[in-house]
């Protein structure tokens, strides 16, 4: 039996036979991560396999504290795992390298450097010319749509101006792989739907691999190929979902069946009791009797 | 790309919204209207203008009420006429008490009653008196040839200060970064350097003249041991507290290990080093007077000696102040600068004095 939100259409399902007919950019193979801080052992990730193809979109969603950022920290070889390993175009990651590319959810631009030379950055360590440099950063600046902004410093701009940045500074510097932990949590409602929109356009313009952590259901769905659903206590890997909605993507498809099948079973998921396991109480009353305006209940 | 171009007016949208902003911003500007006491929220400029002139003109108040209101203080009679007590001599000051004893002597015995006026100590001048040594101690010719003019005295200490924070600079600023960056090299140096922090920089003034001679040699070396060691372990503190996401950033970027030091540590933490520096400047002056007490005395605690031993107390608080308004003047000239050295920092300056 197919639940609804397995069925693709036709297009849908050529679309991803090609994607997986594409070589496979990061194999994650039995990855384990546990911390242990004072006595303390924290089992953070447990036996997570996936592989993302070339060019793939892959959204990563779960819970709050299920792992996703030590995930991707491992990815992007800033933190080590306990077990297993993590292959990128098949060599495995032993460090941080400009290989992986990463935009954090804090802003993380150089505050001293101008917008320009922040792009520059990655360039002028790969050894090129300060005005190759320059000229290439501009080109990123330009598809980012900051051309006026080339000479702000970073607290000159607003959070989403900032990540856009970030998302140009990681690109210039010709990655692999782009990896994204929740870049735009910081951001209101208006602002992140046109980031959401803008990195589309920009991951279906250039080849580019990316693998983007959100806990924000809507995000997941709209930008992925595939969904990596976690779940916590210990992070495991719950369920690698196709995305139904074809592509490209606009906002009046959050409104179409795919879309809403595959929310509401990733809701199913993530709010399943088993990752329920917050330890929230019930509120308790400390209002009088009768102050209510609406009907009791 | 036309899709792109349709996306383009981002920051349009972002710059509509801040109606909220100001909302807010309004909210937060009557709340700084009607209250001088809230917390972490800065003043109107005219308030902090006036709350900085304030601050002098305080103790300016008070020295002058002191001085100039016969019923506050005066603990001392000036005579002005010595009458007969045999060792009364007019301009004499004596203490309130003996005047009054040998006054109430002469009234039961009979003779000419002396006169006088309250009067401050020798020691605590008047505001104006200083106010005019604050000119004429650069004019007072050395009472012997081999001595300095003031003006000399106060160019030596700077000198003495310029090179005992210099060199300590030199060393302790990259050793500082260094423990700040690796924490081998911090394990390496800290310990022990916590520890020397400890023993006071004037016990080394008996070895450091043996070592280095009497003259400039040991008060340079004073000035080296009470700023070296502080230097390093604050550098190091601050150097610790650059934000690690950037410099993972810079790893992710491809930085090599050079790289992270020179382009991204060492900018990072510049503006707060530069602060550090001004701090620590400001503390080299304390180990001045020590420094130029040991071996041959010299420069400005020599002339606050010299003049004290002459009893030109006026002179004395006039190098004091000098010797705060270098301090305060430095600083703020530093401060000035740091606006221009660090365009991109923000945080910067709030709490200094003068800017
Ligand atoms: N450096 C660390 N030392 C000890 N425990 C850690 C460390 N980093 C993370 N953990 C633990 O590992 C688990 C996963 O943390 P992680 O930050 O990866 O979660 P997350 O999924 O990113 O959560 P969120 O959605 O809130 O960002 C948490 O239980 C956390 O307490
Ligand atoms: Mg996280």
């Amino acid at each position: 039996m197919t639940l609804e939100y397995q069925q693709q259409t036709i297009e849908v399902r050529d679309r991803f036979d090609k994607l997986k007919a594409r070589d496979i950019t990061l194999q994650v193979q039995s990855l384990g991560k546990t911390f242990s801080t004072n006595g303390n052992t924290v089992n953070a990730l447990t036996d997570v396999s996936f592989d993302v193809h070339r060019r793939e979109f892959m959204t990563i969603i779960g819970p709050s504290g299920c792992g996703k950022s030590t995930l991707v920290r491992i990815l992007a070889g800033l933190e080590f795992a306990t077990s297993g390993q993590v292959l990128l175009n098949g060599d495995r990651v032993t460090g941080p390298g400009p290989d992986t590319g990463m935009v954090f959810q804090t802003y993380t631009l150089f505050p001293w450097l101008t917008v320009k030379k922040n792009v520059m950055f990655g360039l002028r360590n790969r050894g090129i010319s300060e005005s190759m440099a320059l000229q290439e950063a501009m080109q990123w600046i330009d598809l980012v749509g900051l051309e006026r902004f080339a000479n702000h410093y970073p607290h000159q701009l607003s959070g989403g101006m900032k990540q856009r940045v970030a998302i140009a500074r990681a690109l210039a510097a010709k990655p692999r792989i782009l990896l994204m932990d929740e870049p735009f949590g910081a951001l209101d409602a208006q602002t992140r739907a046109k980031m959401q929109s803008y990195l589309l356009e920009i991951w279906r313009n250039i080849d580019i691999t990316i693998v983007f952590i959100t806990h924000d259901l809507d995000e997941a769905i709209f930008l992925a190929d595939r969904i990596l659903v976690l779940k916590a206590n210990p992070g495991e890997v719950q369920e690698l979902i196709e995305v139904p909605v074809p592509r490209p993507r606009l906002a009046g498809q959050m409104l179409e069946t795919p879309f809403i099948s595959t929310r509401q079973h990733i809701g199913q998921l993530i709010h399943s009791p088993s990752s329920e396991d917050d330890g929230l109480s019930e509120v308790i009353r400390m209002t009088p009797v009768g102050d209510e305006v609406e009907p009791q209940w | 790309m036309s899709h792109l171009d349709s996306l383009v007016p981002l920051e349009q949208s972002v710059s509509t919204r801040p109606e909220s902003d100001t909302t807010i911003k309004s909210d937060m500007s009557r709340r700084n209207a009607n209250s001088w006491f809230t917390p972490r929220v800065g003043l109107s400029p005219g308030r902090n203008r006036a709350l900085g002139i304030a601050s002098f003109l305080l103790p300016l108040i008070l020295w002058s009420a002191i001085s100039y209101l016969p019923f506050l203080w005066h603990p001392n009679i000036k005579i002005t006429d010595a009458g007969d007590v045999s060792y009364f001599k007019t301009g004499m000051q004596v203490e309130r008490e003996r005047f009054e004893t040998e006054y109430g002597k002469l009234v039961t015995s009979g003779g000419a009653l002396p006169q006088g006026v309250p009067t401050n100590p020798v020691y605590l001048p008047a505001p104006h008196e200083v106010a005019t040594a604050l000119y004429t101690s650069f004019t007072t010719e050395p009472r012997r040839k081999s001595e300095q003019w003031f003006h000399e005295s106060l160019w030596h200490s700077i000198t003495i200060i310029f090179w005992g924070f210099t060199l300590s600079s030199l060393v302790g600023v990259p050793l500082g970064v260094l423990c700040g960056t690796y924490a081998a090299i911090s394990r390496l140096q800290e310990p022990f350097i916590e520890f020397f922090r400890y023993l006071p920089a004037p016990a080394f003034g008996a070895l450091a003249v043996a070592i280095l001679g009497i003259h400039d040699a040991p008060k340079i070396a004073i000035i080296f041991i009470g700023t070296f060691f502080q230097q390093v372990l604050v550098i190091a503190n601050t150097t610790r507290k650059l934000d690690t996401a950037l410099v993972e950033a810079a790893m992710t970027l491809g930085s090599g290990k050079l790289a992270l030091l020179f382009k991204v540590v060492i900018p990072g933490i510049l503006p707060d080093l530069y602060r550090d520096l001004r701090i620590l400047l400001g503390w080299a002056w304390t180990y001045l007077i020590v420094a130029e007490l040991i071996g041959t005395s010299s420069g400005i605690t020599w002339f606050i000696t010299q003049q004290a031993r002459y009893k030109n107390f006026d002179n004395v608080f006039a190098a004091i102040i000098i010797i705060g308004i270098i301090g305060l003047l430095t600083d703020m000239l530093l401060a000035r600068l740091a606006k221009r050295f660090f365009p991109w920092d923000k945080s910067g300056d709030k709490q200094s004095a003068g800017a």
